[in-house]
């Protein structure tokens, strides 16, 4: 029974990833319509600037810090620069952009940092296991569902309590009236993609200390993660937290107790993508849309 | 004669050049060049199947590298573990690919737009995971390597198309019989019934089913040819890199490689994808090799783009770019420029759809 | 008294069609104006370059200021409050919020207070304060969208066929309400409508837009006089 709990528990921490991670796909999905395949290798990015000032000399949270800041920023740059083009395309042209930005991001990766695998990562609160009845709770996992629950209780209040959060949804949700209401559209796309893009960061810098840092790092993340967000439903950031908890605890839980899929792992993320899709394509807690004849 | 028939009969001119030309390559080049020919054809094959499934038929697919790595493990095993011939091979690579297309199109149906690229990325995934650990003959790696003599053509074929020793022509030309075999196919296709089903399909599905026209049949079917294209292509892959080697990194980039080829050369084109097949195939090679030879003097150029992991990056950038400047390809991009010529002369403006209100 | 809208020349059209080949009317202060037009004349075009929602040509004019090529955003904030076609009300924010979002533009403390005002102007919105916008009937979305309008306290509001899918009954109400607020509260109206019984019935002057040019003009009372007028466009 405390091995199941431990698991448990395990599970909830990497699930709190897959939340982070989930509700930036859905922070874009919810503003621009597309599903970005390149949100992995932007936190990745993210990470790599995190190990580089860790390397450097700076202190943990001041780098941290530092690379949320940075990753906003570059985030609303993608959003203006590469996405904005190409907003009205086709699947076709969004699923080749978004991939372009994989391969250049993890690519120039390698360049810019080196491709050997970064162990030193420092990490920003102690590695402890608390023991409570026989049962293994990791700092990791508190540590992750703390900001988790942090990040979603700022993200509430942005966007219900405050007049930035409102014209937010307003664009997510109709752009052309939010204009012809004086609401600058494109500024709160900008907004959407900085917000995914320091959710990503912060994601990454807090895990990847466990994982050890090299190219590949973030894409099998990044797959659970979409798992999580088509659980949930690709609009509902609700949906993204739940639906991360469940997908973490679901592979948590696989892999003790089911052996053979232990090499085959992703086989439970995929699986789930195309039942949910499937079976009920706006997830446990999205919308339907009608589609108009 | 109209525009349009003049566009026609210059693009049959330049097919027939470019037949001609292509005909004769091995005979002109290195057998490293011939392979990269080869490659390039065998990645056009695939290319041009995908663009049934997605640039006819609107369906977008993340995972055809997963198709092109069973045709070539199913010949590759057949050729290696049982001896066969490479032609005999292809009486099952291209039905089984086909039927697995087939079995794959069915959930397809329910999952559309962003969320089908999705799933389909589940499938060149999970691919090599499954062969890998299903398929013990890889012995725990995801390779099938072919020795000289399985990869010899054989007795019948003339010395002149393939001189002895030089197994990259049997290769190549097989490649090239087959692509050829395949353009046309898709030219007879993409003007049958079946062809113009697929577009209606594509841009409309819920008035193609009121006109009677079995969207789901379509769909489905559309998915099984364009894997057994792909399927066709991996096994052909197999003479010409003497291996199958479906592993996670090869499955993914394939299944990308493809899908960059419709859309540089043009999504619903019949060539287009064989052209965007060529481009990408003779980009990498100029970034990887090229390029970094000639930036050898300029220190912080070659620090950059001259290293080898920078190649995925250019690479994406100039996908990007391309996108932005050309979405609907290199033919799309020659149809309007010729267009705008021909509009030029006569002084009409070419036809553009009206818009819905005023 | 100079012309609170005043466009002249406006050429504007969709990629290589034109649509409008060169319109010119204005809008006095304290009017309701009304330009007729079938399908396909150029009525939304003509709305959605003066906001700027597309680009256009020639002049237009807003209280002497150019106002041609700037954004929607921007034209917001100078005092143009744009209703579109279909209503465009923000499905997924709930009546409070749609109003508040009209405000957007303004910086005062009075946004609240205008809020309930309307809310009671509206009753039916009043009784749905909390109500996705999504889930309300055309003719709630219609009156949300107006009242959002006016939330930005505008200069000008452009109305983009008000009436199109709304039952007969609820059409009257509607008109009668614009009526109401053009009267009471001096809000100056640009309506392009299709069927233009209700709309004459308003307004001050009109227009008659055809295949993007203007063809005739005058008071409310000499077209709905105007026998052609009449055959094409009010049904007689």
């Amino acid at each position: 029974m405390s091995l199941f709990l431990t698991q448990l528990m395990n599970g909830i921490g990497n699930g709190a990833i897959y939340a982070s991670l989930a509700l930036a796909l859905v922070l874009i999905y919810r503003t621009t319509g597309i599903l970005n395949f390149a949100q992995g290798e932007m936190a990745l990015y993210s990470t790599y600037l995190f190990w580089y000032f860790t390397d450097r000399g700076l202190p943990v949270i001041v780098a941290i810090l530092l690379t949320v800041v940075l990753s906003f920023i570059g985030g609303a740059v993608i959003e203006r620069v590469v996405i904005r083009p190409v907003e009205k395309s086709s699947p076709l042209v969004l699923v080749i952009v978004t991939i372009g930005m994989f391969l250049a991001l993890n690519s120039i990766v390698q360049v810019q940092f080196g491709s050997d695998i970064k162990t030193n990562l420092p990490r920003a609160y102690p590695r402890h296991v608390w023991r409570p009845g026989d049962v293994q709770i990791s700092t990791d996992t508190l540590v992750l569902v703390g900001v988790l629950i942090l990040e979603c209780l700022v993200l509430y209040l942005l966007f219900q309590h405050t007049k930035l959060g409102l014209a937010f949804r307003a664009v997510s949700s109709n752009p052309e009236s939010s204009r012809l209401a004086g609401v600058p559209a494109g500024r709160m796309l900008m907004l959407g993609w900085a917000l995914a893009a320091a959710l990503g960061a912060l994601a990454g810098c807090l895990i990847i200390p466990t994982l050890g840092l090299q190219a590949s790092s973030m894409q099998s993340i990044l797959v659970f993660s979409f798992a999580a967000a088509a659980l949930g439903g690709f609009d509902s950031p609700v949906g993204a937290v739940v639906g991360g908890l469940i997908v973490g605890v679901a592979q948590s839980l696989t892999t003790q107790y089911i052996k053979s899929l232990s090499d085959i792992v992703l086989v439970v993320p995929f699986a789930l993508i195309l039942i949910v899709l499937m079976v009920r394509p706006q997830g446990l807690f999205g919308s339907r849309r009608v589609e108009r004849v | 004669m109209t525009s349009r028939r003049q566009l026609q009969m210059i693009g049959l001119a330049a097919s027939i050049v470019a037949l001609v030309v292509l005909s004769v390559i091995p005979h002109l080049t290195s057998a490293t060049d011939t392979q990269r020919w080869a490659q390039a054809l065998y990645i056009g094959m695939a290319a041009m199947g995908l663009n049934i499934l997605t640039g006819y038929n609107g369906q977008v697919s993340i995972g055809h590298g997963a198709f092109f790595g069973l045709g070539a493990y199913t010949t590759a095993l057949l050729m290696h573990q049982h001896g066969w011939q490479f032609l005999p091979t292809l009486l099952v690579s291209a039905p089984l690919c086909f039927v697995v297309g087939v079995l794959i199109g069915f959930p397809a149906l329910r999952v559309k737009g962003l969320y089908l690229a999705l799933v389909t990325l589940g499938l060149a995934v999970l691919f090599p995971d499954l062969t890998k650990h299903y398929v013990h003959v890889t012995g725990g790696t995801n390779l099938v390597a072919l020795n000289r003599t399985e990869l010899e053509p054989p007795q019948w074929v003339p010395t002149w198309l393939s001189a002895i020793g030089r197994d990259d022509q049997w290769a190549y030309y097989v490649t090239f019989a087959l692509t050829v075999v395949l353009v046309i196919a898709t030219y007879l296709m993409v003007r049958s019934r079946f062809g113009r089903a697929l577009i209606a399909v594509r841009d409309h599905e819920a008035a193609a089913e009121t006109v009677g026209i079995n969207a789901a049949r379509i769909k489905v079917l559309a998915f099984g040819l364009s894997a057994l294209y792909a399927g066709l292509a991996g096994s052909c892959s197999v003479l010409v890199d003497h291996l199958a080697n479906a592993d996670k990194v090869q499955t993914f980039q394939l299944s990308i490689k493809f899908l960059v080829a419709v859309v540089i050369g043009g999504a619903a084109t019949v060539i287009g994808p064989l052209i965007g097949a060529g481009i990408v195939v003779g980009l990498q090679w100029f970034i990887s090799e090229v390029l970094p030879r000639h930036l050898g003097s300029i220190g912080i150029l070659k620090r950059t783009l001259g290293n080898p992991a920078a190649s995925p990056a250019i690479f994406g950038i100039l996908l990007i770019l391309f996108v932005f400047v050309m979405p609907d390809g290199i033919v799309g991009g020659l149809r309007r420029f010729w267009a705008r010529l021909m509009s030029g002369r006569s002084g009409a403006p070419p036809p553009t759809p009206a818009p819905l209100t005023t | 008294m100079s012309a609170l809208l005043a466009v002249s020349e406006l050429r504007a059209g969709y990629g290589a069609v034109r649509v409008l080949h060169g319109v010119d009317f204005s809008v006095d202060e304290g009017e309701v104006v009304v330009v007729l037009g079938a399908n396909g004349a150029g009525k939304t075009t003509t709305l959605r370059a003066i906001c700027g929602m597309i680009d256009g040509q020639g002049r237009v004019e807003l209280a002497g200021r150019q106002i041609l090529g700037r954004k929607p955003e921007q034209n917001a904030a100078a005092g143009i409050a744009h209703v579109p076609q279909g209503r465009g009300t923000i499905v997924d924010l709930n009546v409070v919020e749609n109003l508040r979002i009209g405000a957007y533009t303004r910086g005062d403390k009075e946004v609240d207070a205008d809020i309930e005002r309307w809310l009671s102007v509206f009753p039916r919105l009043g009784e749905r304060r909390d109500q996705q916008a999504g889930s309300m009937s055309g003719g709630e979305q219609q009156m949300l969208a107006i009242a959002r309008a006016m939330m930005a306290r505008p200069k000008l509001v452009l109305l983009d066929e008000p009436s199109l899918g709304l039952a007969p009954i609820v059409t009257q109400m509607l008109f009668r309400t614009l009526g109401d607020l053009n009267r009471e509260q001096g809000v100056s109206m640009l309506i392009v409508e299709q069927n233009a019984n209700l709309a004459l019935g308003i307004a001050t002057r009109g227009y008659v837009l055809e295949t993007g040019t203007i063809v005739t003009s005058g008071s409310a009372a000499e077209l709905a006089g105007n026998d052609e007028v009449r055959r094409a466009y009010l049904g007689i």
